[in-house]
């Protein structure tokens, strides 16, 4: 298999790396010997026809994956410099430090201002004071604060699906994460809503390590620094966006780009 | 539209005959409802004070869901979410052929096992509410547990993924947001629970002694609505006001049965309004 990873980072700049990452869902090898770094605050985008284990290896980072009894993660993953595949490590910390958010908004059943403050409390934040400022700033920076400011204290399953997007957003950033693992967040949204979420994630890679999974080739151009091409378990290519998407060095990432497959 | 026809023949027939006690023999309602006096063959004055087999009915059953939802909701919690390989392939059709084994099954268990224990360990008679209590609670554990249990299978997946995401761990996760999520549906089951073990006659004759008075301890035996009905509704003639005072109880079964139900419609509709 032909493949070009011309990204090499200095180490004060990459947020995440995996090295030699195999992922096996029972007898499938899911992601084979993947080594990528990311960038620190900026925009990494994964994309790749359905199948190719873009979003296994995206849930591999924050060890979702452990939840699926059957798959196996072998190799490093390597975060503020420790390996993060490893039984030791405490996945509470690691999954407040890298948060995640869905193709399918999944609010809780709860009022918004809960669902914010929901993981916060296992923090041990009890405060009143200090939770209202981290709802308000958290709904501030996903826009919808203004939208919702009356009725924080109502069901967050009222609200439409855009917002219930963003408000899964806000949940995820209140924990003050580092890095954002996002799994097509906008397929299940009109592009409204999909344009809004589009320049929030421009606006939150300024404090935020952002990495998208998607399958619109446009909004991967439109708002990453930097892609990745996934196909069958294996990097194909990865470099910066640019360069994939108007002089890619493999034949399949320019088929693939160019809707000849996938 | 048959199944309305039915119901409202039924309702009709019951409620004639019912009713009747009040109107045509004459006693008064609240007499029946809160008499404690149970003497229908007297023959200078009858007592038809029904309250004694109303407060069993009511206490038997309110016992023995208490005692059953911790088991059941527990039960639904590991097979949904603790042990789903064990739940799906050995537990759920354990509990679904529990559900299927007819009640004088469980009462003729409850007459060999329960009452001996509750005779030996707590003294007494051993035929008693706490007999009731516990064949009761037996017998609507796997209602509640399968209703409980499909109300937790069928959340969305995503809800779980959220939870783990932001750090919870596996118990903050059930408790803090798949329980609160699932629980119109789990309060479904209690009440469903609720309404076969009021329903419930053959099994809770068989031990709780159906002595006719009120209890005043749980050890003490009495009678419910049911019991009564089953025992006495053969000795007695039609028309007579001893058997429009049975009808009577028969129809009070009936209007709970109506309130069960439509509990039921306004959980249901609850859970609804929060899926949208």
């Amino acid at each position: 298999m032909v493949t070009c990873n011309n990204i090499s980072l200095d180490q004060k700049d990459i947020a995440i790396e995996t090295r030699d990452l195999n992922i096996y869902y029972g007898s499938k090898h899911a992601i084979k010997n993947l080594s990528m770094q990311i960038k620190k605050l900026d925009i990494t985008a994964f994309i790749g026809p359905s199948g190719c284990g873009k979003s296994t290896y995206l849930r591999a980072l924050n060890r979702m994956n452990d939840l699926i009894p059957i798959t196996k993660t072998t190799g490093k993953i390597l975060f503020d410099g420790i390996n993060i595949n490893d039984k030791n490590v405490d996945l509470a910390t690691i999954r407040q430090k890298i948060g995640m958010v869905w193709q399918k908004p999944n609010p809780f059943n709860k009022s918004i201002y809960e669902n914010i403050v929901f993981a916060l409390k296992y923090y041990g934040i009890r405060q009143k004071q200090i939770l209202d400022e981290i709802v308000e700033d958290s709904l501030r920076k996903v826009a919808l604060w203004d939208e919702v400011k009356d009725r924080l204290h109502k069901s967050a399953l009222a609200l439409s699906g855009g917002q219930q997007q963003r408000l899964c957003i806000a949940r995820a950033i209140a924990t003050k994460p580092e890095i954002l693992l996002l799994d097509e967040p906008t397929s299940a949204l009109d592009p409204i809503s999909s344009g809004k979420i589009e320049e929030l994630l421009f606006e939150l890679k300024q404090d935020y390590t952002i990495i998208i999974v998607t399958h619109n080739m446009q909004q991967a151009g439109r708002i990453s620094s930097y892609t990745a091409f996934f196909l069958l378990g294996d990097l194909i290519e990865y470099d910066e966006t640019n360069v994939i998407f108007t002089n890619p060095v493999v034949d399949k990432t320019n088929d693939y780009i160019m809707g000849r497959f996938g | 539209m048959l199944s309305i026809i039915i119901i409202t023949v039924i309702t009709y027939f019951i409620a004639s005959k019912g009713l009747s006690t009040f109107f045509k023999n004459g006693i008064n309602l609240f007499d029946f409802l809160f008499g404690t006096q149970w003497k229908p063959e007297h023959d200078t004055t009858p007592l038809f004070g029904a309250f004694p087999f109303i407060f069993g009915s009511f206490s038997v059953t309110i016992l023995a869901v208490l005692l059953s939802t911790p088991l059941s909701v527990g039960a639904a919690i590991f097979m949904a979410e603790i042990s789903p390989k064990w739940g799906a392939k050995f537990l759920q059709p354990v509990i679904e052929l529990l559900i299927g084994i007819p009640s004088v099954v469980y009462g003729f268990i409850g007459l060999s096992i329960i009452v001996p224990f509750i005779r030996n360990t707590f003294g007494g008679m051993g035929f008693s509410l706490a007999s009731g209590m516990i064949v009761l609670a037996i017998m609507i554990l796997p209602t509640i547990t399968s209703v409980s249990y499909d109300a937790l299978k069928s959340l969305p997946s995503g809800l779980k993924d959220a939870s783990y995401a932001l750090g919870a761990t596996r118990w903050q996760t059930i408790y803090r947001v798949l329980i609160p999520t699932a629980l119109p549906n789990i309060l479904t089951g209690i009440v469903l629970g609720m309404a076969r073990a009021f329903g419930e006659a053959l099994a809770v004759q068989m031990v709780i002694g159906n002595v006719q008075r009120l209890p005043s301890s749980i050890l003490d035996s009495v009678s419910t609505l049911t019991s009564i009905l089953t025992l006495e509704m053969s000795n007695t003639i039609a028309g007579t006001t001893y058997n429009n005072a049975l009808w009577s109880m028969a129809l009070i079964l009936l209007l709970m049965s109506f309130v069960f139900i439509m509990i039921i419609r306004i959980l249901g509709k609850g859970s609804k309004l929060n899926e949208r």
